[in-house]
């Protein structure tokens, strides 16, 4: 048996005797480096941060900061780790060791008060610290700082998976807008120029449970295949979440996430194609804002900790109807590309699920990809109501994409989420819109259609009736804001 | 300037640092409870067994079934205690019960060789029950009559003719939720028996003395035999008060029967689901005012949610009571308390402890009413402020001291938050936006500082000089990241007149200070930074004494600066390591253990009367919040504070526990929503919002995009250590600023003098349904009138 093992601070460290469910946070605890802490076992809270190295956007390789809760030890066979212990610099015998340039600043500056938090925060700053755009001259200069940049152009998103229950976030805050650029000797600003640690193909057994890395699309889909029980599993942040809250084991995990055939990002000339596995991270980066919809999603979209691992292959693959990508991919009429070891089919979004964390994916089908047609609708927008701004999961949430030209109202398709047991396409609204001119009397009537739209319920996120209000406001906000200056 | 609160010069105190254990946080080195167990060898786990049903008697539990899974070792159960079956201080906890008195209550424990196989034990154990009708909220048990505990009673004045004389009469009621203190620590403990049978259990506690007398009341041993440390906590808020006794009795039990180290940790659903919370609260009330909007008279029954046992409730009651006048002064009041018993968990110790709960109803009251008497809710609040000099008492009737300092706290904050212009800026703001509205409200708090109960009002030091020098601090008091330890090495090191690094401070154990009060009531830094204080001066009169024959002058005359004594007017010097090792060779005691009790307080529980504080904590915060009328969500855009802290032993912690209270404060009144099953299926009682998915903690989003605190100037308190005060509560309670501003803010969407109610926690739900309400009251044409479910009588 080929052993697993992690580059953990810098030394190899076997994955063994570990189970194959066992996560990154037990495997480093066990090992004593309890820097890493739980405080919530799914992936809210952020203070199990680490720092992994990944296939960056801008250089060879990222400083990307993961949940370490929610992923599978297994699943990082051969890569690099690194903790809030191993950004110090140990000092000689007898010194103490040199912090972390965030470690300093959030020493110095009272960021920590309990500290249980603080090893989290800290490998969470670093990221953005690491992040190679990253504006590192002075962004007020610039015109880039704002409510949630700094003027070292760190963005506070980066620190919205993370939580303090002390301090009430000012005095992080000071700290992250304080963090310079890295030295040049900055050793894990170095390791940024070499290649990422490459995918490692992994059969990683102890006892009846086995977890697998294929190297390629076609051994992932003959497995699926040939074991029936085998589970995917991408990103792992709600796989993760599964293991650890409702004590999930399965015997067979299949990790996708690595998987080339999965990772593209393609402009054709009459769609753009996004892999099922490329992390929402790397599509809210390498797509720099030319889908503004997706642009309005990311940040809305739980936590930086949570993008960073999550993938749009994985949201559509758990059927969520509470998932967020789901409303604005039915908005701009996005299908899917499932492939199986028969060869592949595209089914329209608007097809794809049939009912509660059900679809028309095959056991034996992963998703391989999601295709947005081009061109794009001019005016779009997505309202997720949620109770917190940062890292919730909505109670509604409403996404929209239409055309006007000469003040009619051409084109106009409505996704819609937490109202009904899967995401839907608002036709009846769609219907009431289009052709129509795009005025307060057509929004007005259009609005009572939405409203009563799905079967929304109450829940400890809402009730029913302010989901329905929800949809109603959700279009006449949407108009307001094409037609007035309205704060989003 | 008293003997207390005086400083030498150049003191240690009043300098900003950071926290003591702050290079440990940043690196991940700082160890709390359960990191402990991966440096300990043979260590069992102990997973709860709960049961999913929120109220039942037991009629069967088998534990074979557990003990065939693989790795369990033992399955805990009523049968195993040696000593006494109860958790509590109030014997009504019982530690394995007979009846299932909540959702999740834990009736038995299974101890395995890994935390895996004590979770499938647990699921193994086979439990059968006989389910009763179950009690889940407040209302419900009004309703039924269901109340626990203490009736207390709280009367001043001459409430009819207060009354009589009233030109306005308002009632109403109002039910306002909880909150989860979501340390970000869950709960845990590690126990351990040494070569005597003796034990040594680790446990993250704000009360290891009483988590020692609690495992030697269970496990029918003598506090001697019991020895309980906590190393720090990752968060407390009042919820490792009286909480973490029981869970450390499990481990205990588990260490003394297997004779192993046990450990337990809760995962965060099983402290979510097990562990007591804040009280909720219903509160009816009766207020009058006269012509120009003084409150006459008030009439209010406050019942709090006790849950099933009684717990703290009765203190936490207490104190609500005596903080429901807030910065006004009621010259007739007749103040009700009574605890519910329900079946849910049991309601604890939360910041504040029942003072946030008492204001929030009084500040609800004049939030409602400012419209309906057409004053501005900050004219209204001034018009009722105690007043200086005039001898006004509270309605428990201690007087009022450093009134001035109410207003002067609360003008400081209207001149730095500008507030003049702001409200022109945002009245001009709000005409040009049709759907969306800001506001901005000022209040202000009086926090009364010191234990109800007057024998908590203790604390104990010992302070250790090596004949190096160096110096050893211990005190009963626990670090939960409010600062406490950093304060005290402070003191020491002020009181010695040493560096602050010649002093180092050794982890809270109950064997080196005994019978230590639970670090609560913002009182840890007032007790244990007196009694610290009071071991150093005995440690430095001896000093001077050597001090002063060496340097020929009287011990009198010495001076210790800086690590350098000194006799006045003389330049001769002595180093502080050659005046120790000097001591030491002259055969000096360099060791002192130190007592300190708080003076002047007396409290007559039955009478409801007394002076139960040694001084009110004052503070005035100013917040603006916008709304989005689409779908009431809001945001908070700037918060100006001003907070009374005497004079600071600690600026940067003291400015961060006001800050950290603040957001805290935020989110129990407007995040934070703890949402439980009440419908009559088969979850009734179970806690829907039972991860952190689901309870929704304030995070970057909510930190206010400008936030300037300031603490008073100026501000010596003469009964507290240095001339400090207390500061770990009362900035929750600034964050009344912050409804008070939603309220307002949402009122906006209609004519001017719409009274509005809101819901607690204001989520934004919450608020949309207020202003939805208020746009139904003007399309109605309803001018001034009050909207929302309870209708308010206006006589």
């Amino acid at each position: 048996m080929v052993s697993a093992r992690i580059t953990v601070n810098g030394k190899e460290t076997p994955i063994a005797p570990d189970a194959p469910h066992t996560t990154v946070l037990d495997f480093l605890r066990e090992r004593g480096l309890t820097g890493t802490k739980e405080g919530c076992a799914e992936g809210e809270c952020g203070a199990c941060s680490v720092l992994v190295a990944r296939p960056g956007v801008n250089k060879p390789t990222d400083w990307v900061a993961v949940n370490a809760c929610l992923v599978p030890a297994a699943a990082l066979d051969g890569q690099e780790v690194v903790t809030a212990e191993g950004l110090a610099t140990p000092g000689a015998d007898g010194t103490p060791a040199t912090l972390h340039p965030v470690q300093e600043e959030m020493a110095v500056r009272g960021g920590s008060q309990c500290g249980y938090c603080t090893p989290g925060f800290i490998c969470s700053m670093a990221s953005e610290y690491y992040r190679p755009d990253r504006c590192s001259h002075d962004a007020s200069e610039a015109g880039e700082a704002d409510a949630e940049h700094g003027p070292n152009g760190f963005d506070l998103h980066s620190l919205s998976g993370n939580l303090c229950r002390c301090t009430g976030y000012r005095p992080i805050r000071d700290a992250a807008y304080a963090v310079g650029e890295p030295a040049e000797d900055d050793p894990l600003a170095q390791r940024r120029e070499q290649a990422a640690p490459e995918p490692v193909a992994t059969s990683y057994t102890q006892g009846d449970s086995t977890f697998l890395r294929p190297a390629t699309l076609e051994e992932a889909v003959q497995i699926l295949r040939d074991r029936p029980e085998a589970v995917l599993v991408a990103g792992s942040t709600d796989y993760g979440v599964e293991v650890n809250i409702r004590s999930r084991r399965d015997t067979c995990v299949v990790a996708i996430d690595r998987l080339p055939e999965l990772r593209e990002l393609r402009v054709e000339s009459e769609y753009l194609e996004i892999g099922a596995a490329v992390t929402l991270t790397e599509i809210e980066r390498r797509l720099d804002g030319t889908v503004p919809l997706l642009a309005e999603l990311f940040p809305q979209f739980a936590s930086r900790l949570i993008r960073n691992s999550a993938t749009l292959g994985g949201n559509l693959g758990t059927g969520s109807p509470i998932g967020d990508s789901p409303p604005v991919l039915l908005a701009l009429d996005a299908s899917l590309v499932l492939a199986s070891a028969d060869g592949e089919r595209v089914v329209p979004l608007a097809d794809y699920f049939t009912g509660y964390r059900q679809s028309v994916r095959r056991p034996d089908e992963l998703i391989r990809a999601v295709r947005i047609p081009t061109p794009l609708s001019q005016v779009t927008a997505f309202h997720k109501i949620a109770k917190r701004r940062f890292d919730d999961i909505s109670s509604v949430a409403v996404a929209f994409a239409v055309d006007i030209e000469g003040g009619i109202v051409r084109k106009a398709r409505i996704g819609l989420g937490g109202i009904a047991a899967t995401p839907i396409r608002s036709l009846a609204t769609e219907a009431a819109l289009e052709g129509k001119p795009w005025t307060q009397e057509t929004v007005d009537a259009a609005a009572r259609v939405l409203r009563g739209e799905g079967t929304p319920m109450s829940d400890h996120r809402a009730s029913s009736l302010y989901r329905s209000a929800m949809l109603g406001t959700s279009l006449k906000k949407l108009y307001a804001q094409t037609t007035e200056a309205v704060s989003s | 300037m008293s003997h207390l609160s005086e400083r030498p010069e150049k003191p240690v105190v009043g300098v900003s640092m950071p926290h003591e254990s702050a290079y440990q946080h940043v690196t991940g080195t700082a160890l709390y409870t359960d990191d402990l167990v991966y440096r300990t060898k043979d260590v069992l786990h102990a997973y709860p067994v709960q049961v999913m049903k929120a109220h039942g008697r037991i009629t069967a539990l088998r534990t074979e079934p557990a003990l065939a899974v693989p790795g369990v070792v033992r399955v805990l159960t009523g049968a195993d205690v040696p000593g006494e079956n109860d958790a509590g201080m109030k014997h009504d906890e019982p530690l394995f019960p007979d009846e299932v008195m909540f959702h999740g209550h834990a009736v038995a424990w299974v101890l395995g060789e890994t935390l895996e196989a004590a979770r499938l034990g647990a699921a193994a154990v086979e439990v059968e029950l006989e389910e009763k009708p179950a009690i889940v909220t407040v209302g419900e048990a009004i309703a039924a009559e269901s109340f626990h505990g203490a009736r207390p009673h709280m009367e001043t004045g001459d409430v009819d003719a207060g009354f009589a004389d009233s030109a306005h009469i308002f009632t109403g009621e109002f039910t306002f939720a909880g909150q989860e203190h979501f340390y970000l620590e869950t709960h845990a403990a590690l126990a351990m028996v040494d070569e005597g049978g003796q034990l040594f259990i680790q446990s993250s506690t704000q009360h290891p003395s009483e988590t020692q007398e609690i495992v030697s009341h269970v496990l029918g041993v003598p506090a001697h035999e019991i020895t309980v440390q906590c190393l720090r906590m990752g968060g407390g808020f009042g919820g490792k008060e009286m909480q973490p006794h029981g869970f450390a009795a499990i481990a205990a039990l588990g260490a003394k029967l297997t004779g192993r180290p046990v450990r337990f940790r809760l995962n965060r659903t099983q402290d979510l689901t097990m562990s007591g919370k804040r009280h909720g609260f219903h509160a009816s009330w009766k207020i009058g005012f006269d012509a120009e909007g003084r409150i006459q008279a008030l009439d209010a029954t406050l019942t709090a949610d006790g849950g099933w046992s009684l717990d703290l409730s009765e203190p936490v009651l207490a104190r609500a009571l005596c903080h429901i006048d807030n910065t006004y002064w009621i010259p007739n009041a007749r103040v009700n308390g009574r605890i519910a018993k329900t079946n849910t968990v049991s309601n604890t110790a939360f910041r504040g402890f029942g003072g946030p709960q008492g204001m929030l109803v009084i500040e609800d009251i004049l939030g409602r009413v400012a419209p309906q008497l057409g004053l501005d809710p900050i004219e209204l609040r001034e018009r009722n402020f105690y007043q200086p000099g005039q001898g006004q008492t509270t309605p428990y009737g201690q007087l009022v001291t450093q009134a001035d300092r109410i207003s002067a706290v609360w003008e400081q904050v209207k001149e730095n938050g500008n507030l003049a212009d702001r409200k022109r800026e945002i009245a001009a703001f709000n005409a040009a936006h049709p759907h969306t509205k800001r506001a901005i409200a000022l209040t202000g708090i009086k926090f009364g500082i010191s234990f109800n109960l007057t024998a908590f009002n203790q604390g104990g030091a010992l302070v250790l000089i090596y004949k190096d020098g160096s110096v050893l601090i211990n005190h009963g008091g626990t670090e939960m990241g409010q600062g406490l330890h950093t304060k005290m090495m402070q003191v020491a090191a002020t009181t010695l007149g040493i560096p602050l690094h010649k002093v180092r401070l050794a982890p809270t154990r109950t064997d080196k200070v005994p019978n230590t009060s639970a670090t609560a009531a913002s009182a840890g830094a007032d007790l244990n930074g007196g009694a610290i204080k009071n071991a150093c001066e005995q440690l430095r009169e001896r000093l001077h004494q050597v001090a002063g024959t060496q340097l020929g002058g009287n011990a009198s005359d010495v001076r210790i600066v800086e690590g350098v004594a000194r006799v006045l007017g003389s330049d001769k010097e002595l180093a502080w390591d050659d005046l120790v090792r000097t001591a030491y060779f002259q055969r000096v005691q360099l060791s002192a253990s130190g007592f300190y009790r708080t003076e002047g307080l007396h409290w007559d529980a039955q009478a409801f009367r007394g002076t139960p504080f040694k001084y009110f904590s004052n503070g005035a915060a100013a917040t603006e919040v916008e709304v989005d009328g689409f779908t009431g969500a809001y945001k908070i855009r700037r918060v100006d504070i001003v907070h009374d802290v005497g004079d600071s032993l600690s600026p940067m912690i003291d400015i961060g526990q006001v800050e950290g209270g603040f957001v805290q404060g935020a989110g129990w009144l407007t995040l934070e929503d703890l949402r439980w099953d009440t419908s009559d299926g088969p979850h009734r009682g179970r806690l829907q919002t039972q991860a952190a998915s689901t309870y929704k903690l304030p995070s970057f989003s909510e930190m206010p995009e400008e936030f300037n605190v300031t603490l008073m100037e100026n501000a010596t308190e003469e009964g507290a250590v240095y001339g400090s005060k207390a500061v770990g509560e009362p900035p929750l309670m600034l964050a009344f600023s912050v409804r008070e501003a939603l309220r307002q803010a949402a009122a906006a969407f209609g004519p001017a003098g719409t009274s509005v109610e809101l819901a607690s926690p204001a989520t934004p739900e919450a608020v949309f349904w207020a202003v939805e309400s208020v746009r139904e009251a003007s399309a109605e044409g309803a001018e001034g009138s009050a909207v929302g479910s309870t209708a308010l009588s206006n006589a």
